[in-house]
């Protein structure tokens, strides 16, 4: 095959993710928070790197994917607010029963603490509902903390709140 | 049918509205905020026929929204053949549409016109990323510096980016592009040795270093610029793409729906879909989206997604299917659309019979690429190449962005399509090298312009995703030592 599955669907899977040794040992999700990459193609950007407070991203070279040092990364959100391309994500699995995703959100109206939202995954289909326990903005960007039951931790990549 | 496209509520922009005006539209009164366009005042009154083609009196809509098109002439004041997308609204304006070729008027209303003769070190046509940075570099180091642009604002298109830039926090990663457009005019106003026309068009390059600009509006003028350096930096335009119904309003470019939605404020449609899945396609989106649109689908002809795949996901994640391989087939609608066929093609992007789906939509976008528009270097006789993956004809330079014309330098999409990134690169080297030419050049700079052009050649245009753009630029490349044969033929 010559086109990339990802470069046909515009979405990634967690299998694919996984192959591309994207993300987290699990010993390290079951810890905490922690940020994740869905950025899977070599772009010409150091946002994610320049802005890690915690210094756990870097790259060599501009266009490298970045890597994220699994232990340094406090799971602190800021680069969720960040990413140019909103493909980071900060995913805490360390809470029993419930998980806790972070993800940019960028749409009206602005998620309040305590909102019942839909969960979509990342292909857009609605997958359930999560509650909203944390919000805050990154320049402009609203970085949106949501809990959801732990078998869509790896599912969910986005909210929509109903007007 | 009045009818309000206006946003009010949106979750990154927070549009400053100026004073209400009135103007008359073909006999009636209606309503604008100042600050607005003529074209983009009437779309968001829900006037779609801005005026009627001159010989087969089709209805005519915005198209380009940033005067690069013919879609929106109409006559203002009795002028005819005015681009009402850049041409700002004002109390007591008459409009009127226009319904053949309109005959030059023999008065011109006593309009003084201000003649001026200006002498400088470097004039640069074009106020985007790539003239912008131009112009700060150059100031900087004491040119003295005119900047032309046609819109009534510099910027070009980062007033209307609103995402995030990506690239080196060197080139303002992280901010999105109205920001970087805001933080660059701030910094500019600041140069006592600039001078800024708006909208002023640059008509030609003359013999002996002259560009000749006219400039529009209530205090119209005539510029005869003598330079001694000159960058052209006049960007590029929207493509079209054939079809029936390509030319109903409601189709439009999508650099021309993100003017309208993300500068103005005003909603392209309710339901859109998307033809090309390029960035611009995947961004334009995204960005409908955030303005309460619809988007139906982004139809993309290619096996694959061109653009970014953070640029598709961000749009999947919201339920937005990107449908490669097709096409749209057709467009129909009574002076606007109304709805388009999508069909799917073979593995030789022939469509396939059968395969058509009819969508319900009020708008239709087409980012289907875009032409560098360098007419002022090719009139001027600038050597240019044909190069398809540069957008069309771009003219031959030097790393130093210099063209086969001595002191002509050429940067950003007018070199051939690429980015707003390296567009501000490609500004800051020919700026460097302009004052070589004025000046000779400090240790200093001679560093700082290695550092860049190690940059944009060696990192950013290293990445595999933007390899097809930075080969074709690297195929417009002439070596500085061979520029002398070439000039001499």
């Amino acid at each position: 095959m010559t086109a990339d599955n990802i470069r046909k669907r515009g979405y990634i899977t967690y299998e694919e993710l996984k192959a591309r040794g994207l993300l987290p040992p699990e010993e390290r999700m079951l810890k905490g928070p922690v940020a994740i990459a869905e950025c899977p193609e070599e772009i010409p950007c150091d946002v994610c790197v320049v802005t890690c407070p915690s210094r756990a991203i870097s790259k060599k070279v501009i266009y490298e994917l970045p890597r994220i040092d699994w232990n340094k990364c406090t799971g602190c959100g800021i680069c969720v607010g960040a990413c140019p391309g909103l493909a980071m994500f900060v995913i805490d699995m360390s809470k029993g029963d419930r998980a806790y995703i972070t993800l940019p959100h960028e749409f009206l109206p602005v998620p309040r603490e305590g909102d019942e939202v839909i969960l979509l995954d990342r292909k857009g289909d609605r997958v359930g509902r999560g509650r909203v326990v944390r919000v805050f903005t990154y320049r402009r960007t609203y970085v949106v903390t949501v809990e959801v039951p732990r078998d869509l931790a790896m599912e969910v990549r986005a909210i929509w709140v109903e007007k | 049918m009045p009818r309000d496209r206006r946003i009010w509520k949106h979750p990154i922009i927070d549009f400053k509205r100026g004073r209400k005006v009135r103007f008359f539209f073909e006999g009636k009164v209606v309503e604008a905020y100042e600050g607005e366009t003529v074209a983009a005042a009437l779309y968001a009154i829900g006037i779609d026929v801005l005026t009627w083609s001159p010989k087969l009196r089709r209805p005519r809509g915005p198209f380009c929204m940033i005067g690069k098109c013919s879609s929106c002439l109409m006559k203002i004041n009795g002028v005819p053949n005015v681009r009402t997308c850049i041409e700002p609204v004002s109390e007591g304006l008459v409009v009127e549409r226009q319904r053949e070729i309109p005959p030059i008027p023999e008065t011109s209303e006593n309009r003084q016109v201000h003649v001026e003769e200006l002498d400088v070190d470097l004039v640069i046509v074009g106020g985007g990323p790539a003239g912008l940075i131009a112009a700060m570099e150059a100031c900087k180091r004491g040119l003295d510096v005119v900047l032309i642009d046609e819109s009534p604002r510099i910027g070009g298109q980062l007033v209307k980016q609103t995402h995030k830039f990506f690239g080196s926090h060197e080139w303002f990663s992280g901010h999105r592009g109205f920001e970087i457009a805001e933080l660059l005019s701030k910094k500019l106003a600041s140069f006592k040795n600039l001078r800024i026309l708006t909208r002023t068009t640059a008509y030609g390059i003359f013999k002996d270093n002259v560009v000749g600009a006219a400039c529009f509006g209530s205090t119209p003028g005539n510029y005869t610029i003598r330079f001694r350096t000159c960058i052209i930096s006049t960007g590029a335009s929207e493509n079209y793409l054939v079809f029936p119904g390509n030319d109903l309003p409601g189709v439009i470019g999508a650099g021309g729906a993100q003017t309208l939605m993300n500068v103005f404020g005003v909603r392209p449609g309710e339901r859109a879909l998307v033809v090309g899945a390029g960035n611009v396609g995947l961004i334009v989106s995204y960005q409908l989206l955030q303005a309460g649109v619809k988007v139906l689908a982004v139809v993309e002809l290619m096996d694959e997604i061109g653009g970014w795949f953070v640029h598709a996901a961000k749009i999947r994640r919201y339920g937005i299917p990107i449908l490669t391989r097709h096409t749209v087939k057709e467009a129909w609608g009574c002076e606007r659309v109304e709805g388009a066929t999508v069909v799917a093609v073979d593995e030789k992007y022939e469509p396939i019979s059968g395969s058509e789906r009819d969508y319900e939509v009020d708008a239709l976008l087409l980012a289907v690429g875009l032409t560098p528009d360098n007419r002022l270097l090719a009139q001027a006789g600038a050597k240019m190449v044909w190069l398809p993956s540069a957008g069309g004809f771009v003219p031959l330079r030097t790393v130093f962005q210099e063209t086969t014309l001595r002191n002509i330098f050429v940067a950003g999409d007018s070199s051939g399509i690429e980015e707003a990134t390296t567009a501000m690169v490609e500004g800051a080297i020919a700026a460097i090298t302009a004052v070589e030419s004025v000046r000779g050049i400090s240790k200093e700079d001679e560093k700082y312009r290695k550092r860049l052009l190690k940059f944009l050649w060696g990192e950013y245009r290293a990445s595999p995703v933007v390899r097809r753009a930075a080969e074709a630029k690297k195929k417009a490349l002439i070596d500085p030592e061979k520029l002398e044969e070439v000039v001499r033929g």
